[in-house]
């Protein structure tokens, strides 16, 4: 499972980069999900609390909701995954990203790649 | 992330699940294994279900249907008893030839929908839902004659059981009981031995596609299963979990009790009054309450087979279902739904509506978290294969 360093992870399976606030889920979280079929993004401008439902990510049998793994303001969400939701499993980790969050509080209790990479393997 | 709402998934449960013959084979081959009607199944396998899908649709996929239950009725009478406990006419079919049907409560709501094999003259398989075996049981056998000499005997631990399923399932068939093994016909059913071992093979499904039910002892199950899947590779054949199986019988409208089905609606209310016979057959259980029914008009909601006509996310059980295009008032519920792989990604689904808005062209919404998507009433079923231009009236659901 890959599980890039630079990123940090929520218990839920949820990544964000500090380096500019964008959030995701994890490699194993998408493969856990299989298919996606439809992406529930949250609107730019809301604020989220760290924990808070943000988004659904719906495969083909299931609907998960997924929580902001740091507080902040919605800047930016992925656009693309509208017509092409399956780049969440295609790549989680790049074009697969979910929205952005201005300023991220909280995000220094996220796990650290080997903590998360520890967490699913166990 | 947290899953919340799956067509199949179960709460980890305190009690530990049952395991069919195969548990160890479907783990072998990366099976997702989800709890489904209190058994360990795979919803999937690496393929994924959409691919599970596509190879039924246009090749041919294989399914574990080891957890349903298997009743061996037989002897003089049994035709006649199965009647009476029966929705639909037995009378009509002879060995060899199976028919879909209800048992029925007194109110004509559905206890269970099953399959009634004749595998040989005068001797029944009932074939029924895998949550719904202890229940059966118990009905049936609760309404035996008092002093009959007939059993209801539960073979559903000895049955391993197989649905190959797509069209170029006949090919499997013949590559694997030899090419002078003779086809069942369309919703017929016959013995076969290979190698010592006997199988009940059915020419029914439950995907839409042609295709087999195989029934043999459970010993065999692996061996069976591994023969099966070398035999049938070069045709397409892969193995398939409920996840295609939910995606595959929705498309084509048959019902999934619990969901589709209850014991507080009638298969009149279902659409599936063809499946009950209150014409020529004496009296079985449900009939009065089906011709009550019938006197009122009919019943008052019926299942009614929705598209999306915008984008949303997929429907799904349990989801409100809203009158007109604008907010109406609240109307149903849904009772499945899902993206039509064969379909585009069509968002459908199945939900009981006033009698009067299921109507093809009817226009409604769906409430999905809080949020309106339109949809439309539509024609039953959303899809058929190709070929399926002449099938026969009394298709098995």
């Amino acid at each position: 499972m890959n599980v890039p360093a630079d990123l940090k992870f929520a218990p839920t399976h949820e990544w964000l980069r500090p380096s500019d606030g964008c959030v995701g889920i994890s490699d194993h979280a998408q493969a856990e999900l299989t298919d996606i079929v439809y992406v529930d993004l949250p609107k730019v401008g809301t604020t989220l609390a760290a924990g808070q439902t943000a988004a659904v990510v719906e495969s083909v049998k299931a609907a998960s909701d997924i929580y902001a793994p740091a507080g902040g303001e919605v800047v930016e969400v992925n656009e693309a995954l509208a017509a092409n939701p399956a780049l969440v499993n295609t790549d989680p980790y790049g074009e697969g990203w979910l929205f952005k969050l201005k300023e991220a509080a909280g995000a220094d209790t996220l796990m650290d790649a080997t903590e998360y990479g520890k967490q699913i393997a166990a | 992330m947290t899953q919340d709402a799956s067509a199949t998934a179960e709460p980890p449960a305190s009690v530990a699940l049952k395991q069919t013959p195969l548990h160890a084979a479907h783990v072998r081959l990366g099976g997702k294994m989800v709890g489904f009607g209190g058994w360990s199944m795979p919803v999937q396998y690496a393929s994924g279900i959409l691919a599970e899908h596509r190879a039924v649709r246009n090749a041919v996929g294989v399914f574990d249907i080891s957890h349903m239950g298997q009743f061996i009725v037989g002897g003089a009478g049994a035709k006649a008893w199965l009647n009476r406990v029966f929705s639909n006419n037995l009378d009509r079919i002879h060995a060899g030839q199976s028919q879909y049907g209800f048992l029925l409560n007194e109110a004509g709501g559905v206890i269970d929908d099953l399959i009634i094999y004749e595998y040989a003259p005068g001797e029944f398989l009932l074939v029924v839902n895998a949550s719904m075996i202890e229940v059966d049981l118990a009905w049936l056998q609760g309404h035996l004659p008092a002093g009959s000499h007939l059993e209801v005997s539960d073979r559903s631990d000895r049955f391993a059981a197989l649905a190959i399923q797509g069209p170029r399932a006949p090919e499997v068939f013949a590559a694997f009981f030899g090419p002078e093994a003779a086809l069942p016909e369309r919703l017929g059913v016959k013995v076969i031995e290979r190698h010592g071992l006997r199988f009940v093979v059915a020419r029914t499904g439950y995907t839409g596609e042609d295709g087999f039910e195989w029934f043999f002892p459970a010993r065999a199950a692996e061996v069976v299963w591994d023969e099966l899947l070398a035999v049938g590779a070069p045709y397409g054949l892969i193995p398939c979990g409920l996840g295609s199986r939910d995606s595959l019988r929705l498309e084509v409208c048959y019902p999934l009790n619990g969901s589709d089905l209850s014991p507080v609606r009638t298969p009149v209310a279902a659409g599936l009054g063809i499946f009950v016979d209150l014409k020529e057959k004496a009296d079985f259980v449900g009939r009065a309450a089906l011709l009550k029914e019938k006197e009122n008009g009919g019943p008052a909601e019926r299942l009614a087979a929705f598209r999306m006509t915008e984008k949303s996310p997929p429907p799904r059980s349990h989801y409100p279902v809203l009158a007109g295009s604008d907010g109406g008032a609240p109307v149903g519920e849904t009772t499945s739904g899902g993206m039509a792989p064969s379909l585009d990604s069509a968002g459908i689904g199945l939900a009981y509506v006033p009698a009067k808005l299921a109507k093809p062209g009817e226009t409604i919404q769906i409430d999905i978290r809080g949020r309106k998507f339109g949809a439309e009433i539509v024609k039953k079923p959303f899809y058929k294969r190709p070929d399926a231009a002449s099938k026969p009236a009394g298709e098995t659901p």
